[in-house]
């Protein structure tokens, strides 16, 4: 079985950016465009780790995390955080919703796959 | 990263700003709408998001400056006063310039740049102003540049996970598994605080492990592992002699993730982790096969996924889309053409045959030609666009038209929904730029001569589109002065366009402003005019096979009203002959057509003539002589198509017979020969041949007769 | 009714020369390099142009595109032709697009060594000069090469 990621970002560009890198990494790769979506989604996909944008449309990365560990199956899946500031206090706030750990864009391959291992285990 | 997804950014980039346009235009209207103000903070730091992965380091920095001071309105902090909003609109403007830039090369204007962003500072607080921008490398192995040459070396970890650490989803599994990655580990379970069973607390977590690792990865890179733990665990690593520098170290990362402990409300603080790994302790090496067979299963597949998970891509959109090179859409419509001519062909050859009974044959025949319409309106609907983006780049014209007039204009958009051909509006752009500097720069006053006049200080302009029977209907309407009439009619003797008695009637001078060699931007401003007058503006929008009118009432603005096809392939047209050539006229320029006999025809001077009408008189223009053809045989002209100007001139235009009407396929004579003064263009009739497609309007301005006529007309419509 | 020129197997058989059609316009031979001929077509009616030149004689339908057809003989200065089907249209690109070049008739294909190629003596026709860019001799007759760039414009000045 391949490592499941369901991204969940309203840009394209990073959306494309996620998917050639993970992809070419040998991860099997689903993505959202916003928030909502991606909650409605994750039955579906059932996915080993979750990526998500914090500035979205519809539901925000925050109200993502509180959705996915309120409900009890999805409470242990790993979520990383798309941010771009490398601010403490964001961490803090997405640690304090669940996060499981955090992605700062720009992103190159190697820390988005080292990222991916650390809370998968799965690596490229 | 394949140029692909820089093309993926570029175009975002135009959505987004196309976003936050609109969003600053419903700002401006009034509208401040909390979701409007997120709507619009998202889409700058979208453009931002990729920007950074791009390396666009000016357009990151603006971007960030950009957002940074909508968050603060996003959290109320500041109001969005006029100034603000001002400052935004040019902010919005700048950052679509910087895209640009970047997308196309070029000049940033840096004294502009560094305005903006001195103008955007003053509205961070302090506090937020050092919270600059610094992309993070995670510490992954890329970003450890200190190591130079890589020396083996012995960690003892002590990794003592508190019980908020499994609310996260994190599992210490996974950290070790990466760390079994970088060199030798080994991993003992330290289940000393394990209590006995009845004082078991089930979300508490009693289990530590003492790891030790080999490897040749720097310190960095083995702290960076627990790097999403930091502060959820109790963690201690000793490297072979560097106690001190490790305290400093994690003293650091300490002060980093000073936040306050995650509190307990966590759900489900995964208390059958901590009793799987009880029950199954590491075994050095431990950590389970399943996870390390993972990336070898991975790589099997890693070519499989691609068209299913673009799949997904395409699902997950709100309205799935595809984006198609232009060039195949254009092939396409120009098979379906040739198709809609093939078909003409085959019923012309049909009808040829000489057989009885076609019926079969012409019911076939027909089905062939509704589908072959059908799927011609489809191809063409791909093209369609909304009118929404070049309205918005709209707004900016008029913006930077106000500021340099210094006149407060606002620009109201109406019907952007509107779809018209994709060549349409980007050879729109052009003339209604031209239009609104024109409109801004003329048209509306001065503020104070504004509210002399009883008027809002403020000039509106409107822009709207709509579908119109058949046509697109393109308005700009503003509620300035109006056309100066004296003025333009002085001009206008002056250059010597008219001649100093004519007697014009009021739509006749409106109509000078798009006469060629009429400018009056020389002596007014050099902010319309840039050397070209609205006569370059009618070029452009006959050149679309359009036409444009005018009407303004002085004291109360100007209504430039464009009216265009739906598309530029396609047109009905009346097929005509004239002098033993076949000839397609516009079905849009007709209003009647009549058969006429001698007692309707009278003479006029020397060689006019005048055809009556229901006891009106229409100048008769010769087709054929308008177009220097002479007739071999001795058939007359003795069919008149009686079509009207944008002027409002009537004329009757004379030509040998009517055939039928039909949708032809237009083929521009560009590069096949020059302007042909009478003729737009040409299309290929159903026998193969050729056919050119008449342009009235200028068969008309060429014909003695109807310019006599006209001049007589205004003298009479003075007396 | 059209003949399709292939190119390549001659070209290949004389590498060190070069193909050239030879036709007639006004009774004068005339060449053109082959790889300048797109094909070569029966003269069939064309559509006028209005306010055409002369030598502009309409323009024709060539699978779906409208190219413009010249007469050879009057843009050379010499009478204006009584086009019928026997004479031929030469399509040739020029600029990257499809001009067609009546003439009278093809005769026939020739091979050329460049060091045949004379100079084009002065004589008081300037039309004339103008468009030729050299002359052979071939079987004791005289064909003039034409200089297709001379000929046609590039297309925006072609009416002015």
């Amino acid at each position: 079985m391949k490592t499941k990621v369901l991204a969940i970002d309203d840009s394209r560009t990073i959306r494309n950016l996620l998917a050639a890198t993970l992809e070419e990494a040998g991860f099997e790769y689903h993505c959202a465009v916003d928030g909502r979506e991606g909650v409605d989604m994750y039955p579906d996909v059932d996915p080993d780790v979750v990526i998500t944008d914090i500035n979205m449309p519809n539901l925000d990365g925050f109200g993502v995390i509180e959705e996915l560990r309120g409900t009890g199956i999805n409470s242990k899946v790993p979520i990383l955080v798309l941010t771009t500031e490398s601010a403490p206090e964001l961490k803090a706030r997405a640690r304090g919703a669940g996060a499981t750990g955090w992605i700062t864009k720009p992103f190159d391959d190697a820390s988005l796959i080292f990222a991916l291992k650390r809370v998968t285990g799965a690596a490229a | 990263m394949s140029g692909s997804i820089q093309d993926t950014f570029f175009e975002e980039c135009e959505e987004l700003l196309e976003a936050t346009d609109e969003g600053l235009t419903a700002i401006e209207g009034g509208d401040h709408d909390p979701e409007v103000v997120n709507a619009i903070f998202r889409a700058v730091h979208s453009i931002k998001g990729g920007a950074g992965a791009f390396g666009l380091d000016d357009l990151v920095a603006f971007a960030h400056r950009f957002e940074t001071v909508f968050d603060e309105v996003r959290s109320n902090r500041l109001d969005l006063d006029p100034k603000l909003i001002q400052l935004l609109l040019r902010s919005s403007d700048h950052l679509s310039a910087l895209v640009e830039v970047a997308r196309d090369g070029g000049e940033v204007d840096e004294a502009h740049h560094d305005t903006l962003l001195a103008a955007l500072d003053e509205y961070i607080p302090e506090e937020e102003e050092d919270l600059t921008f610094e992309p993070m490398g995670l510490g992954g192995p890329a970003a450890a540049p200190e190591v130079i040459v890589p020396q083996e070396e012995t960690y003892r970890i002590r990794f003592h996970p508190l019980k908020e650490m499994y609310g996260t989803g994190n599992e210490p599994f996974f950290l070790f598994q990466a760390l079994k990655d970088m060199g030798e580990l080994t991993v003992t379970l330290d289940e000393n605080e394990l209590p006995g069973f009845d004082s078991m607390d089930v979300s508490d977590s009693y289990l530590a492990w003492d790891l030790v690792l080999v490897t040749k990865e720097p310190r960095s890179i083995v702290e960076a592992v627990f790097e999403f733990v930091e502060g959820l665990c109790e963690l201690s690593i000793d490297g072979d002699g560097d106690a001190e520098a490790e305290a400093n170290a994690l003293a650091a990362l300490d002060a980093m993730f000073s936040a306050p402990p995650v509190e307990a409300a966590l759900p489900d603080p995964a208390p059958d982790t901590a009793a799987d790994s009880a029950s199954a302790p590491f075994e050095p090496p431990a950590p389970a096969p399943e996870p390390e067979a993972k990336p070898a299963a991975a790589e099997d597949k890693a070519s499989a996924p691609k068209a299913e998970s673009g799949k997904q891509e395409q699902r997950s959109g709100p309205k799935p889309t595809l984006r198609v090179e232009l060039e195949r859409v254009d092939r396409l419509i120009n098979a379906v053409g040739e198709l809609i001519i093939n078909h003409s062909m085959l019923a012309q050859q049909i009808a040829n045959l000489n057989v009885s009974d076609t019926r079969d044959v012409e019911t076939e025949l027909e089905g062939f030609k509704n589908l072959a319409r059908d799927i011609q309106e489809g191809v063409m609907a791909i093209r369609a666009q909304p009118v929404k983006p070049l309205f918005q780049r709209m707004a900016r014209i008029v913006r930077e038209a106000s500021a340099a007039t210094e006149k407060t204009c606002k620009l109201v958009n109406e019907g952007e929904n509107t779809e018209v051909d994709k060549t349409v509006i980007e050879r729109l752009s052009d003339p209604l730029t031209h239009i609104l500097r024109n409109a801004v720069d003329h048209g509306i006053e001065k503020p104070e001569d504004r509210e002399a006049a009883g008027k809002s200080r403020i000039g509106e302009i409107r822009l709207s589109a709509s579908h119109r029977s058949g046509s697109v209907c393109i308005e700009i309407k503003d509620d300035g002065a109006g056309v100066n009439r004296p003025r333009v009619k002085q001009i206008a003797i002056e250059k010597g366009l008219i001649p100093e008695n004519a007697e014009l009637t009021d739509a006749e001078i409106d109509n000078l402003l798009f006469a060629p060699g009429f400018s009056t931007a020389k002596e007014v401003s050099n902010l319309s005019g840039r050397g070209v007058g609205m006569d370059v503006v009618k070029n452009a929008v006959t050149g679309l096979g359009g036409r444009i009118n005018i009407s303004s009432t002085p004291g109360k603005g100007s209504t430039f009203t464009i009216i265009l096809p739906l598309t530029l392939a396609v047109m009905d047209g009346m097929v005509v002959s004239v002098a033993d050539q076949t000839m397609v006229v516009p079905i849009t320029s007709i209003v009647e057509t009549m058969r006429g006999s001698d007692d309707m025809i009278n003479s006029l001077g020397a060689d006019g003539t005048l055809l009556s009408i229901r006891g009106n008189f229409v100048p008769i223009c010769d087709v054929a002589g308008g177009l220097g053809l002479y007739r071999e045989s001795d058939q007359q002209a003795g069919v008149y198509l009686l079509v009207e100007t944008e002027t409002g001139q009537r004329c009757a235009l004379a030509v040998d017979d009517i055939h039928d009407q039909r949708q032809v396929v237009i083929k521009s004579l560009d590069g096949v020969c020059g302007e042909i003064p009478g003729v737009a263009a040409a299309t290929i009739l159903g026998d193969g041949k050729i056919a050119m497609i008449l342009d009235p309007e200028s068969i008309i301005a060429a014909s003695p007769t109807a310019a006599a006529f006209d001049t007589e007309r205004r003298m009479s419509n003075a007396s | 009714m059209q003949a399709e020129v292939k190119q390549t197997d001659q070209e290949v058989k004389h590498a060190e020369h070069s193909e050239f059609v030879s036709f007639t316009v006004a009774g004068q031979a005339f060449c053109l390099k082959i790889t300048q001929i797109r094909e070569i077509r029966r003269w069939s009616p064309v559509t006028i142009l209005p306010h055409a030149p002369a030598d502009v004689l309409g323009v024709m339908n060539l699978r779906g595109a409208v190219i413009p057809i010249y007469d050879l003989s009057a843009r050379f200065g010499l009478q204006q032709t009584e086009a019928s089907e026997r004479n031929v249209v030469i399509v040739v690109s020029v600029h990257g697009k499809p001009v067609g070049l009546l003439a009278e008739s093809v005769s026939e294909i020739i091979s050329i060594n460049p060091d045949e190629i004379q100079e084009t003596p002065p004589v008081d026709s300037r039309n004339t000069m103008e468009y030729i860019q050299g002359i052979i001799s071939h079987d004791d007759t005289m064909v003039r090469i034409i200089n297709l760039d001379a000929v046609i414009s590039a297309p925006e000045q072609v009416m002015l």
